[in-house]
C-alpha cells in the first residue's frame, strides 16, 4: 500500500470534501426541496433554542423587574417620605384648626359675658397623683389670677385657682372631693351647692325629698359663692335616688373636664350682686363641702392684682 | 468530535498542539451556533458577528491537524447552512477552506497574541467571503461583490470578537 505524507494526505481529504460538498450544491440545483440534514440540524438546535430563548426572555425580564423594582423601591421611599411629612402637615394644621375653633368660641362666649372681666388661659398640665383632681393653666399672678378666682369653659364651671405662682396657676377641678360650688336647678330655681366625689359626677347636696328633681334637668350657678356669675351651666342631672334626709342626685359636669385646652379665669374685682343678699337656702354648719372655700369662705373683697 | 490530536509534522522540529477537555470541542460548536441563532434575535446590530467562523479558526490554530480543521470546518459550515435559507455547502466549502487553511497556518505563525489573531481572523474571514462569492458567482449564477462597507464592519467586529473569545476558549485548554 502507498504510504501518503500528512500533509499530502490532508489536502486529498480537502479535495474530496469540496468535491462532495460541489456534488451537494449541484443537487440543490436541481432538486431544491429540503434535505435530511436540515431536518437533524434543526431538530437538534431548536431545543436549545428555545431553551435558550426562554433563559434569555427570563433574564431580561428579570434584569428589567429587577431595575424597576429598584426604581420602584426608590420612589416608595420618597413617597413614604413626602406621605409622613403630609401627615405631620395635616396634624399640624388641624391642631391649627382645632386651636381656632376653640379660640373662635372662647372669644364668643367672651362677648356674651362682656359684664363679667375673663382672662383667657392655657391648660399646660394636670396633676400628678390621680386621687386630686387638677390642672394647671398658664396664667399667674403677673396676669392678675388670684386665689379663689373661677375657671370655666364655654361649656361651663372648670373649678377655682387654688395656687397662684407667677406665671402659672393651679386649678382645682369641680370634680375633686374638696370642690364645691354654688348652684340652683335651672327650671325651679332651687338652689344648693354642688361638689365633688373624686369620681366624673358631681352631687347636689341637701335637696329636700319633696323637692322633685328630674334627670337630664339642667344646674347652673348659683352665684351664692361669690365667685361664679349666676347661670353658668353646671351640669345636667344624670341620676336622681331618694335619701335620708335628702335626695341623692348626681350632675353631670357641663364643661368637658377630661379634654380641656383654653378656659377663662374669672376676674372678679368687685363684689357680685348677691353678695349683700343672704343665702336663699342656708347650709347646715358641719355639712359635707361647706367647708369649701368656694362655698362657705368667699373673699369678700378680691384682691387687687399683683398683691396676692 | 475528536478532542485530542496526535503531533505529525515529520519535517519540523516542534509544533506545540494544544488539547482540550473532552466534549469541550462538540460544545463550543453547538454553542456558538445557538448563541448565532438566537443573539440576532434581540440584538439587531449582533448579526455582524459570526461565531461558527470563529470557532472554526480558533480550534484550527489550536489544534494545528489539517485534516481535523478541514473536517470541524466542513461540520460547522454545513450545520450553519442547514439553519439558514442557503444551499448545503456554502458555508460548508467555505469553512472547509478556512479549517484547512487556519491549522495549517497556525502550524508556522504565532496564534497566540492579540494582534497575529486579529489579523489573522480578519484575513480568514476575508478569505471565507472570497470563497463564498466565487461559488455563487460560479455554481449557483448568483452574482455577488467581493467586499463592500458592511463586510468590512463585519470583518473588523469579528476581528476584535475573535481576541476577546479565543482568550476565553483558551480556558478550555487541558494544560499542557
Amino acid at each position: 500500500m502507498i504510504a501518503i505524507p500528512s500533509r499530502h494526505r490532508s489536502l486529498a481529504l480537502l479535495g474530496v470534501f469540496l468535491a462532495a460538498q460541489v456534488f451537494l450544491l449541484a443537487v440543490q440545483i436541481r432538486n431544491p426541496r429540503g434535505h435530511l440534514l436540515r431536518a437533524w440540524s434543526i431538530s437538534l438546535i431548536s431545543p436549545l433554542g428555545r431553551a435558550g430563548s426562554w433563559g434569555v426572555t427570563h433574564v431580561r425580564g428579570a434584569w428589567s423587574q429587577y431595575f424597576a423594582l429598584r426604581g420602584a423601591q426608590r420612589q416608595n421611599e420618597e413617597l413614604r417620605r413626602e406621605v409622613g411629612d403630609l401627615r405631620l402637615r395635616v396634624q399640624q394644621l388641624e391642631v391649627r384648626a382645632a386651636d381656632a375653633d376653640r379660640l373662635a368660641a372662647l372669644l364668643q362666649f367672651r362677648d356674651a359675658h362682656k359684664e363679667t372681666p375673663m382672662l383667657a388661659a392655657r391648660v399646660i398640665g394636670a396633676g400628678v397623683d390621680p386621687a386630686s383632681q387638677i390642672i394647671y393653666i398658664d396664667r399667674g399672678s403677673r396676669d392678675g389670677v388670684r386665689r379663689s378666682m373661677g375657671i370655666i369653659t364655654t361649656d361651663g364651671v372648670v373649678g377655682k385657682a387654688v395656687e397662684v405662682f407667677r406665671d402659672a396657676s393651679q386649678v382645682l377641678l369641680i370634680t375633686d372631693k374638696e370642690s364645691g360650688i354654688g348652684a340652683m336647678l335651672a327650671d325651679s330655681r332651687v338652689q344648693s351647692p354642688a361638689g365633688g366625689t373624686g369620681e366624673p359626677l358631681l352631687v347636689l347636696k341637701y335637696l329636700d325629698n319633696d323637692i322633685k328633681v328630674q334627670v337630664g334637668a339642667r344646674v347652673v350657678t348659683s352665684g351664692m359663692d361669690r365667685i361664679f356669675p349666676p347661670e353658668i351651666p353646671v351640669g345636667t342631672v344624670a341620676e336622681v335616688k331618694p335619701g335620708n334626709p335628702f335626695q341623692q342626685i348626681r350632675v353631670k359636669p357641663a364643661a368637658h373636664l377630661d379634654r380641656l385646652e383654653g378656659v377663662f379665669v374669672l376676674l372678679t374685682l368687685q363684689p357680685l350682686e348677691t353678695q349683700s343678699e343672704p343665702p336663699a337656702n342656708p347650709q347646715p354648719s358641719g355639712a359635707p363641702g361647706a367647708g369649701s372655700p368656694a362655698v362657705s369662705s368667699p373673699p369678700k373683697t378680691l384682691p387687687v392684682p399683683g398683691h396676692d | 468530535m475528536i478532542d485530542t490530536v496526535e503531533i505529525r509534522s515529520p519535517g519540523e522540529t516542534h509544533i506545540e498542539v494544544h488539547k482540550f477537555y473532552s466534549g469541550a470541542i462538540s460544545a463550543v460548536v453547538v454553542l456558538a451556533l445557538v448563541v448565532q441563532t438566537l443573539l440576532p434575535v434581540y440584538f439587531r446590530r449582533v448579526e455582524l458577528l459570526e461565531l461558527p467562523l470563529l470557532v472554526t479558526i480558533y480550534f484550527g490554530i489550536s489544534r494545528r491537524n489539517p485534516s481535523s480543521g478541514l473536517l470541524l470546518g466542513m461540520i460547522i459550515g454545513l450545520l450553519q447552512d442547514s439553519l439558514s435559507h442557503k444551499p448545503l455547502g456554502l458555508n460548508g466549502i467555505a469553512k472547509t477552506i478556512v479549517g484547512y487553511l487556519a491549522s495549517s497556518v497556525g502550524g508556522r505563525i504565532d496564534t497566540e497574541h492579540p494582534v497575529s489573531r486579529f489579523a489573522f481572523t480578519a484575513a480568514l474571514m476575508a478569505v471565507q467571503q472570497c470563497v463564498i462569492v466565487l461559488i455563487r458567482r460560479l455554481l449557483l449564477a448568483q452574482p455577488e461583490r467581493f467586499f463592500s462597507l458592511h463586510f468590512v464592519a463585519a470583518m473588523g467586529v469579528n476581528a476584535l470578537a475573535a481576541v476577546a473569545l479565543f482568550a476565553l476558549l483558551d480556558r478550555l485548554r487541558k494544560p499542557s
